[in-house]
C-alpha cells in the first residue's frame, strides 16, 4: 500500500496556527455580542502581552510556571498517564523551596541556597506524584481519580501548615515572613543591567532559564535515553512494553516523580521568584493549564514552549484587555482563554483530515 | 435471467490509497460465489460498499437487475442484503431470540416482537436446517452456533442475498464444514452467497464461482471446476508460488526447553493453561496446534516469561523457572529465548515508533544500542539499515513509521529482530497471519534455516496447512490442555481437526 506523506510542517505549523485563529474569530464573535470592537480589543491583547518590556516580561514569567507544568504533564503523558495532580505536585513543591529558604535563608549565601531549593522543589513534588503512581503501579487505583484528590489534599495540607506552623506570630495574614534576599532569585532585569542590556522591571526572574534547560532535559531524557524508549513504549503500548519485558510498574513510578519533580519547579518562580515567602493558593491553576499547554505542544519541548508563551500572552494580554476595556471582564479573557484550549485541544482533528487529505492529493497529482 | 447482485465500475480511494478500481461483478442468483485475494487487495472495502458502511466513489451496484441506492447498512437490509462479520455483531449475554431481533424489535413493547420473532425464526430453523435453542445465551454457545446466530440474523431481517466475511477463522475443520452444508442449503433455498476468503481450500470445496482481486482491481473469474489452487495462487500473487515448504530430515538431538505441568489462570480466575508438559529439542520444529483460544496464546506468554505460570516449571539454559523464582521477558531473552509473537500490532511492535527503533524492542537495554547516558542511534540505523537489505524489508526506510509497512514487511522486521539475537529457541506464534503469500515462502525458509542451524523452534499457527508443512512434531491443544501428540509425518487434516474439537478418542476409539 503507498502511504503518500504530508508535509512536517503542515501538522507542526498550519493546523495550529488554524486552530488558534479560529479561536479568535470565535472570540472576536463573543466581544462583538458584547458590543465591543474586537480589533481595537485584539490590538490592546497583543499590545499587552508583546509591545513592550514589562509586559513581555510578564507574559514569560506566566509562560515560565506553564512550561514547568506542560513538561510535568507531557513527561507523564509520554508514559501513557494522565497526570492531572500539577496543581498539588506545584503547591507542595513550592512548600520545599519556602521550607529551605526559611531555614537557611539567615545563615547560608545564595550559591549554597539556590541549588537546595532547586533540590527541595523536585523532591517534594516528586514525593507528591510518588503516592498516586505508587497506588497506580501496585495497586491499581486509577492515577486520573488519585491526581486529583491529592490535588484537595496538597490544599488541604498547606492550608494546615501556613495557619497552624509556618504563619507570623501576632499578624492574621496567612503567609510566612518574608525570605532574606539572600534566599531571592535574581530578576532578569537585574542580571542583564550589569551586563549593559537594559530591559523594563518584570517578575521574570532566573527560574526562566532554569526552565528552558527542563525542556533540553526532557527532551534528552523522553527521546534519547534507554529509560525514555521505555517511557514511551509503556505509553504507546504497554502489551509490548511487557512482551519487551520493561518493568512497567518501575517505568510508571519514576515517570511520575520526574512528572511531579517538574511541576514542583513552579514553587521556584512563584516562592524564590516573586512573593518571598511561603503563602496560599499561589499555584492558581497553573497545574491545571499545564494540560492544556502541553496538549497543544503535543507533548513536544519547542512545542510546550510556544504553546506555554500563547498561555502567558493571553493571561498577561488578557489582564491587559480588562483593564483598557472594563466591559470586557477579567470573566470574558478566560472565556477567550477557553476557546483556545477547546479549538486547540479538543477539536485538534477538526480540520487534520481534510487539510491532509488536501496535501496527499496534490503529492499524487 | 438478471443477476442477484452485479456491481458496475466500482471504485473507491482512501487519501492516495485507491482501494478499489473499476470493479464488475456478477454473481447469478442461487449460487456461492467466492471472492478471493491478499489482505489489502481491497476485499474488505467492496464487500464495506456493498452493506453500505463506505461509498464508492464512483460506479452502482444492481439488486436483481434494479440499481440500488445504498448509503448504510439499513438501505443494504432494505435491498435484502445480510453480512457475517469476521468478528462477530452480537451481545454476550443476550439470548438468541434477544440478539435476532436487535435493531428489528418492532416496537417500544417487546413481547409482541419477540413473540413473533419466535415463530419466525422456528420456520426459518426449519427452512435452512438451522437448529439452535433460541432461549441460549450467546456467550455459552460455541462458536460455531454463534455463528449461525449471525446467519439467523441476516436471514430474519429478509437478506437473499449473504455475504460471509472470512467466515472461518475461527471454526475447527469439521466446523467449517458444517458450515459449508449450511451454505449449500441455503443456496439450494434460492440464497445467494457471497464468500471472503483468504483460504483456497474453502474456496474450492465450496464455491461455484470465484473471482480474484490483487492491489484493489477484479483480476479474474473462475467456475471453481475449472481451475485449481495453484491457479488462483498464481492469479492472487500475479506470480507463480509454492504452496508448499522445502526441508530435510529433521535432525533432533538435546532437550533444549521442557515445560512440566505448566497451569496459568487468568484475573478471573478461570485456569487457562492446564498440565501442559513439553520438550523442545535442537534442529527440531514443535508445532502447536488447536483452534484459536485454546490456550496457545498462554502457553507462549508463559513460556516467554511475560505472565508468571501459576504452577510447574520450566527447565531452560541450566535453569529452573517456577512460581516462586520467576523470570520476566526481558530475563528469559538473556537466556538467549526469542519470541515473535502472536500479534505484531499487539505485542510485536509499536506501531508508532519508527522502524529502527521497534527492530531493538525487547533488546533495548543491550550496550550494542547505548553510550554511556544516551542511546546510540546511529549503531541503531547502521544495524536496521543492514537488516532491511539482509531481509529484504521494503521500503528500506529506517524512519518510517512501523505503521506505515506492509503487514508482511512488518512481519519480516520482528522476525529478523528476533532471529538475529542468535537465539537457542525461537518461539513463534502465527509467522504469516495477515502476510501476503509472496513473503510466506520467505518467512518459512527462514524457519526452517533457523532449525538446520540447531535451533529449537516452537511453533504456534491456527492455519492446518502451515503446522503441517513445518513441523517435525505436533502437539494439539484443546481447552488450554495437551490432548494429543504426533509425529509430523502422521499427520492430516482430518486427524487434526478431530483433535483439535477433542472428538479424536470418542470417534476413533483409539488414544492420542
Amino acid at each position: 500500500m503507498s502511504q503518500a506523506k504530508v508535509p512536517a510542517w503542515v501538522n507542526v505549523a498550519l493546523i495550529p496556527v488554524l486552530n488558534i485563529l479560529l479561536a479568535f474569530l470565535v472570540s472576536g464573535l463573543v466581544i462583538l455580542a458584547i458590543g465591543e470592537n474586537p480589533i481595537e480589543a485584539a490590538g490592546y491583547l497583543i499590545y499587552g502581552a508583546f509591545g513592550y518590556d514589562e509586559g513581555m516580561g510578564y507574559t514569560l514569567y506566566y509562560a515560565t510556571n506553564l512550561i514547568f507544568t506542560g513538561l510535568a504533564v507531557s513527561v507523564a503523558f509520554k508514559g501513557g498517564l494522565f497526570n492531572i495532580g500539577g496543581e498539588g505536585q506545584a503547591y507542595i513543591g513550592g512548600l520545599g523551596v519556602g521550607l529551605i529558604c526559611l531555614s537557611l535563608d539567615h545563615t547560608m549565601p545564595f550559591y549554597v541556597i539556590a541549588p537546595l531549593a532547586v533540590i527541595g522543589a523536585a523532591v517534594f513534588g516528586a514525593a507528591w506524584g510518588y503516592i498516586p503512581a505508587y497506588l497506580q503501579a501496585r495497586r491499581g487505583s486509577h492515577i486520573v481519580i488519585t491526581t486529583i484528590m491529592f490535588n484537595f489534599i496538597a490544599s488541604s495540607l498547606m492550608v494546615y501548615l501556613i495557619v497552624n506552623w509556618l504563619k507570623q506570630d501576632g499578624r492574621m495574614a496567612p503567609n510566612s515572613r518574608t525570605f532574606e534576599e539572600n534566599a531571592w532569585l535574581p530578576y532578569l532585569h537585574e542580571v542583564f543591567s550589569p551586563l549593559g542590556i537594559e530591559i523594563g522591571d518584570s517578575p521574570l526572574n532566573l527560574s526562566f532559564i532554569w526552565a528552558l534547560l527542563c525542556c533540553v532535559f526532557v527532551w534528552g531524557l523522553v527521546w534519547h535515553t534507554r529509560w525514555g524508549y521505555q517511557l514511551r513504549t509503556l505509553g504507546t503500548n504497554p502489551t509490548a512494553a511487557r512482551y519487551a519485558g520493561i518493568d512497567t510498574a518501575k517505568v510508571t513510578i519514576w515517570a511520575m516523580l520526574i512528572s511531579g519533580g517538574l511541576a514542583g519547579f513552579v514553587g521556584l518562580n512563584e516562592i524564590m521568584g516573586v512573593n518571598h515567602n511561603l503563602l496560599l493558593n499561589f499555584t492558581a491553576g497553573y497545574g491545571f493549564a499545564g494540560i492544556a499547554v502541553a496538549l497543544m505542544g503535543r507533548n513536544n519541548p519547542i512545542g510546550i514552549i510556544l504553546a506555554a508563551i500563547l498561555f502567558g500572552a493571553l493571561y498577561q494580554g488578557g489582564a491587559e484587555l480588562a483593564f483598557e476595556i472594563p466591559t470586557i471582564t477579567p470573566e470574558i479573557v478566560v472565556v477567550i482563554q477557553g476557546l483556545v484550549i477547546l479549538f486547540s485541544g479538543a477539536l485538534e482533528h477538526m480540520f487534520k483530515d481534510r487539510i491532509e487529505g488536501f496535501f496527499i492529493r496534490r503529492a499524487v497529482a | 435471467m438478471p443477476y442477484a447482485i452485479e456491481l458496475r465500475d466500482i471504485s473507491k480511494r482512501f487519501g492516495a490509497v485507491q482501494a478499489n478500481k473499476d470493479i464488475c461483478l456478477q454473481v447469478p442468483a442461487g449460487t456461492i460465489h467466492g471472492i478471493i485475494g491478499e489482505n489489502g487487495a481491497g476485499k474488505s472495502t467492496l464487500m464495506s460498499i456493498i452493506y453500505g458502511f463506505y461509498e464508492a466513489d464512483t460506479g452502482h451496484i444492481e439488486v436483481d437487475g434494479k440499481r440500488v441506492d445504498i448509503r448504510s447498512s439499513q438501505d443494504a437490509i432494505n435491498a435484502g442484503i445480510g453480512m457475517v462479520h469476521q468478528h462477530f455483531m452480537l451481545v454476550e449475554n443476550f439470548s438468541v431470540l434477544e440478539n435476532v431481533i436487535l435493531g428489528a424489535e418492532g416496537g417500544a413493547v417487546l413481547k409482541n416482537g419477540i413473540g413473533a420473532a419466535r415463530v419466525e425464526l422456528q420456520r426459518l430453523a426449519h427452512e435452512y436446517s438451522l437448529d439452535i435453542d433460541v432461549d441460549a445465551i450467546v456467550e455459552e454457545l460455541p462458536v460455531g452456533l454463534q455463528q449461525r446466530v449471525e446467519i439467523l440474523k441476516a436471514l430474519y431481517r429478509g437478506a437473499r442475498i449473504l455475504i460471509l466475511d472470512e467466515p472461518t477463522g475461527v471454526l475447527t475443520p469439521q466446523e467449517a464444514d458444517h458450515l459449508f452444508r449450511i451454505l449449500k442449503a441455503l443456496k439450494e433455498q434460492g440464497v445467494t452467497v457471497l464468500l471472503i476468503t483468504h483460504k483456497l481450500r474453502e474456496i474450492m470445496a465450496s464455491t461455484d464461482n470465484v473471482s480474484v482481486m490483487r492491489q484493489g482491481e477484479m483480476v479474474a473469474h473462475r467456475e471453481t471446476v475449472n481451475t485449481s489452487k495453484e491457479d488462483l495462487a498464481e492469479l492472487m500473487v500475479g506470480k507463480k508460488v509454492r504452496l508448499t515448504v522445502d526441508k530435510d530430515e529433521a535432525q533432533p538431538s538435546d532437550v533444549l526447553l521442557s515445560a512440566k505441568n505448566l497451569s496459568q489462570f487468568d484475573s478471573q480466575g478461570v485456569k487457562r493453561l492446564k498440565d501442559v508438559s513439553l520438550e523442545l529439542r535442537a534442529g527440531e520444529i514443535l508445532g502447536i496446534a488447536g483452534v484459536s483460544g485454546n490456550g496457545q496464546s498462554e502457553l507462549l506468554s508463559v513460556l516467554s516469561g511475560i505472565t508468571p505460570m501459576d504452577e510447574g516449571e520450566i527447565h531452560f539454559a541450566g535453569q529452573v523457572i517456577n512460581a516462586k523464582a520467576p523470570k520476566n521477558a526481558a530475563q528469559m531473552r538473556d537466556l538467549k529465548m526469542a519470541h515473535v509473537p502472536e500479534d505484531r500490532h499487539k505485542m510485536g511492535l509499536v506501531t508508532g515508533f519508527e522502524a529502527y527503533e521497534a527492530a531493538v524492542l525487547g533488546y533495548h537495554n543491550s550496550p550494542v544500542y547505548n553510550g554511556k547516558i544516551l542511546m546510540n542511534r546511529k549503531a541503531m540505523l547502521d544495524e536496521c539499515n543492514d537488516r532491511m537489505a539482509a531481509w529484504d524489508v521494503r521500503p528500506p526506510n529506517p524512519h518510517l513509521k512501523t505503521a506505515n509497512f506492509s503487514g508482511g514487511n512488518q512481519q519480516k522486521i520482528v522476525i529478523a529482530r528476533e532471529v538475529e539475537q542468535n537465539p537457542e529457541v525461537l518461539l513463534i506464534g502465527q509467522p504469516t497471519r495477515g502476510v501476503d503469500i509472496g513473503a510466506i515462502e520467505n518467512i518459512h525458509e527462514q524457519i526452517v534455516k533457523l532449525r538446520d542451524s540447531g535451533k529449537a523452534i516452537l511453533l504456534v499457527s491456527v492455519e492446518l496447512d502451515e503446522i503441517m508443512a513445518l513441523s517435525d512434531r505436533i502437539i494439539v491443544m484443546f481447552d488450554g490442555a495437551v490432548v494429543g501428540e504426533l509425529d509430523a509425518k502422521d499427520a492430516n487434516e482430518r486427524t487434526l481437526g478431530l483433535m483439535m474439537a477433542n472428538a479424536f478418542n470418542e470417534e476413533e476409539g483409539v488414544s492420542a
